[in-house]
Parts: structure tokens; C-alpha cells; sequence
């Protein structure tokens, strides 16, 4: 029996491609719920009763119901009803919008922390509101929200894993599959688990430079 | 001189309570007045229904002889035209002063980034604030940062300023700095209504002064008059305050 290094090297390439999938995976998650997750946190705070209320409902639906259920929703339910998406398309749209209503209340707090005088001193200069939210609220919203969403990004990266159960080849899905072929399932888990944590350090090393880069003077949520 | 600003009957009511009751007076262009009275008499009410951030229930304001209180009028662009001072400043957070000045021009007036610089850098130049283009409004004093947000409003170009203690919130050794850039700015001939609890610049810069009690206005003249023979016992004994403090 090979050591595990050299089992390692070995089953390398089958698991860097379930690592690229993952990547791909995570960043068109990520990106989609940022984009959404802002789009909703907005709205929760600054549309109409009538919208507030369907936005509420909606995020509060979606953080009710576990992000299995949402995936093979869209997976299964939606092929069901003859609209078939391939696994890779399904998880993307599943996992994306369950990490946005996430994103989404990251948001609505970041907005809710900046001080009403900012919009106000807007509005008083004649911006009008839709401008004001986009000049004035969101860059701050955006730096705001920093901390919280960066746990979140880092969260969705690992979770994306669940696309395993539509047969998406992503880094879990690999592993179980090298395991399975060499009866070295312990092994296989094991590069798993170091690859994502080497990713996940990266991501969260990304964020953190990030964070810094856009920080200013006097702009961070009060402690 | 023509008359800028006229303003008649203006009410305005928070639920029952009757905050301006029939508010009537006129500003001549280049004047400043000030407008006193005690907590909660509707002062800031005053100059927040003077740009609709406080929309009024009734009454007509003229701003250049057009009424702008009609549903139809497009209150963006008037807003534009009277800058709003405040008391707590209220700059902009994440941009830094010149941003911050820029702003207006830029966002507002829809001028080149390369104008609304120009614009900035004139504005900060005229509060005595060059050096610090490049601060953080939190990394200003509160006096600096008044002078900021007076430069953001003239940045504008506005045809009045409407002031809210521009001092209140300031330490008093800063108050001086902020009432001499304004005192300058009305000797060069801006108007700007000032609401304020410095009863020495209501008197020595102000050409007017509203005293405002209770949603009303109580009295209101030439402040070297005033001050001297107010002519109500409302006026004479919140002036009585003053004169006891200072
Ligand atoms: N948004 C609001 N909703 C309800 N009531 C309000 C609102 N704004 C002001 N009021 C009430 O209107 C009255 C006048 O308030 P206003 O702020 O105009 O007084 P002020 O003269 O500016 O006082 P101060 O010197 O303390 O600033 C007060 O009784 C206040 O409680
Ligand atoms: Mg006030």
C-alpha cells in the first residue's frame, strides 16, 4: 500500500479539478448573492410598505426552509415540471439565492447603522432619493458590511459542497469518488479537509486585505 | 434690494400639536436674519418647512416671487438653490473634504469632476480649510468640520443658506472660527437665515431678527432695536436669559 503522500499525489488532479469546480461554484454564488443581497437589503429598508412586505416575506421563506430542500427544489421539483438545468446551473441558482437573503440582512443592518443625518444631508441638497441611497448609503453600506458578509462568503464557500447531491464534481464530490475507487476513503476526506482549508484561509485572507484597503477614518459600525 | 424670500401664513402641525401657527416675513437679497426663541418653540420646524424636508400643511413661500409650496413645483432643484446647514454637520462619512464639497457640484449640478474641483477647492479656500483637502471628516474638529459643511452648502452656489445652530454642538472655544466664516459671508453679501442661540452675532451681524415663541412670531426688527426695546414681555424676558449669562 502506498504512503499517504505519494496517494496524495496520486489522486491530486481528480481532486484540484473538484477544487476549481468549487471555486467556480463559490465566486458565481458569492457574486449573485452580494448583488441580490444588497438589492433586497435596500429594499427592506427604504421601498414601500407594499414591497417591504414581499421582501419580507421572502427572505424570511427562504432562511426558514433548509438550503437542501432549495437545492433539490430547483434540481428535482423544478425538472419535474420540465425544466430540466444542468446540476452545476441548479446549485449556482439554489445556493445564490439562499446566500443572498442572507446577505441581505447583513445589508439591512449595515444601512440601518448609518446615521439618518447622511441622507437627510442629501436629500437637503437636492439628490434625489435613489441617488442618495446609491452616492451617499451604499458606499458606506458597502464598507459596513465588511465584516459580517465576509463570514458569510466564507460560509457559502464550504457549503457549496452540498452540490454534491445533484452530482455537481466539486471538491466533496471528488473526494468520495477517489475514496470510493481506491477503497481510501479516510485518506481522500483528508486532502478534502486541507485543500478547503487552504481555500477558505485564502478567502479569508482576500477579505480581510480588502477590508483594510477600503477602511476610512471614522466609518466602521460602533462596538 | 429685492426681495428674496416671502413667506405667508405657515402652519404646520406633528399630529396635534400646532408647531408654526400662521408664520409670516420677508428676506431682502444679501440680508441675514436670525431667528431666536426657546427649545421647542419651531425654529428648526421653520427652516426645515422652508425646503420641504418638513413638508408645510399650508401657506405660500416665494422664493423669487414663484410660491414652491405646490405640489407641482420640482423641490429637488429648489433644494439646490438653499443650502442647509445643520447642527450636528453631517458630512459625508466616507468621502474626505474635498469630496465632500465636491459632492454638490458633482452629483447634484451634474458638473465635470474637473469643474466641481475647481468649485470645491475655491469653497474650502474661502472657510480657511486648503490644508486639510485631503482629511476625514472624523479626523476634524467639530469646528472644522462646521466650516466643511458650510463650504459643501456654498459649493452649490445656493441663492440663500438656512442655518440650524450652526454652533450648538460645538465646544465654545470653537464657536469663533464657524460665526467669522459666517460673519463673513454676510458681509460679502450672501443671505442666509440663521437660527441661533448667539445673541452677540444676532446683534452685531444680523440686518433682522424674528423672535419665535410658541409657533409664532413674537416680534421681529432691526436687532440693534430689539435688543435694546424689545417690545413684548415674551421678547424682554427670554432676552432677560441672555443678557444674565453673558
Ligand atoms: N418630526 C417631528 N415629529 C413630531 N413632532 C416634532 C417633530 N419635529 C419637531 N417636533 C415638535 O415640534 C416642536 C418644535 O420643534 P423644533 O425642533 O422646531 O423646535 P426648536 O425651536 O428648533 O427647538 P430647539 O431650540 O430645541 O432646537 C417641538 O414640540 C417638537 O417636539
Ligand atoms: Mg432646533
Amino acid at each position: 500500500m502506498v504512503s499517504f503522500f505519494d496517494y496524495a499525489i496520486e489522486i491530486l488532479p481528480e481532486m484540484l479539478s473538484g477544487a476549481w469546480v468549487t471555486l467556480q461554484l463559490s465566486v458565481v454564488c458569492i457574486t449573485v448573492g452580494i448583488f441580490f443581497g444588497m438589492i433586497l437589503g435596500v429594499a427592506r429598508v427604504y421601498s414601500s410598505k407594499f414591497i417591504y412586505w414581499i421582501v419580507t416575506a421572502y427572505v424570511e421563506f427562504l432562511r426558514g426552509t433548509p438550503c437542501l430542500l432549495q437545492l433539490f427544489f430547483i434540481y428535482y421539483g423544478l425538472g419535474d415540471m420540465g425544466l430540466l438545468l444542468k446540476p452545476i446551473l441548479a446549485a449556482g441558482i439554489a445556493l445564490g439565492i439562499n446566500t443572498s437573503v442572507y446577505q441581505a440582512e447583513y445589508f439591512r443592518g449595515a444601512i440601518q447603522s448609518i446615521k439618518p443625518g447622511q441622507m437627510v444631508a442629501a436629500r437637503s441638497m437636492g439628490l434625489s432619493k435613489w441617488k442618495s441611497i446609491r452616492y451617499v448609503i451604499l458606499p458606506q453600506a458597502l464598507r459596513l458590511v465588511i465584516p459580517s458578509s465576509s463570514n458569510e462568503i466564507i460560509y457559502m464557500f464550504k457549503y457549496t459542497s452540498v452540490a454534491f447531491a445533484v452530482g455537481v464534481p466539486e471538491l466533496l464530490a471528488q473526494a468520495d469518488l477517489t475514496g470510493a475507487m481506491n477503497f481510501r476513503y479516510f485518506e481522500s476526506y483528508v486532502v478534502a479537509a486541507i485543500i478547503y482549508t487552504i481555500m477558505v484561509f485564502a478567502v479569508a485572507k482576500i477579505m480581510s486585505t480588502i477590508e483594510k484597503k477600503v477602511t476610512i477614518p471614522g466609518l466602521q459600525l460602533a462596538q | 434690494m429685492s426681495t428674496i424670500l416671502e413667506v405667508k401664513h405657515l402652519t404646520k402641525k406633528f399630529d396635534d400639536n400646532e408647531v408654526l401657527k400662521d408664520v409670516s416675513f420677508e428676506l431682502k437679497k444679501g440680508e441675514t436674519l436670525a431667528v431666536i426663541g426657546s427649545s421647542g418653540s419651531g425654529k428648526s420646524t421653520l427652516l426645515r418647512c422652508l425646503n420641504h424636508l418638513s413638508p408645510p400643511d399650508s401657506g405660500q413661500i416665494l422664493l423669487e416671487g414663484v410660491n414652491i409650496n405646490t405640489p407641482e413645483i420640482d423641490i429637488n432643484s429648489i433644494r439646490a438653490d438653499m443650502g442647509f446647514v445643520f447642527q450636528d454637520f453631517n458630512l459625508f462619512t466616507h468621502l474626505n473634504i474635498l469630496e465632500n464639497v465636491m459632492f454638490g457640484p458633482l452629483r447634484v449640478r451634474g458638473l465635470s469632476k474637473k469643474q466641481a474641483r475647481q468649485i470645491a477647492a475655491a469653497e474650502i479656500k474661502r472657510v480657511g480649510m486648503i490644508d486639510k483637502i485631503d482629511s476625514y471628516p472624523a479626523q476634524l474638529s467639530g469646528g472644522q468640520q462646521q466650516r466643511i459643511s458650510i463650504a459643501r452648502a456654498l459649493a452649490l452656489k445656493p441663492k440663500l443658506i438656512l442655518f440650524d445652530e450652526p454652533t450648538s454642538a460645538l465646544d465654545p472655544e470653537l464657536t469663533g472660527e464657524v460665526l467669522s466664516v459666517m460673519t463673513a459671508l454676510a458681509n460679502e453679501g450672501m443671505t442666509a437665515i440663521v437660527v441661533t442661540h448667539e445673541m452677540g452675532f444676532a446683534r452685531s451681524v444680523a440686518d433682522k431678527v424674528i423672535f419665535i415663541d410658541q409657533g409664532l412670531i413674537v416680534e421681529q426688527g432691526e436687532p440693534k432695536i430689539m435688543f435694546a426695546t424689545p417690545r413684548h414681555e415674551r421678547t424682554r424676558l427670554f432676552l432677560s436669559n441672555f443678557v444674565r449669562l453673558e
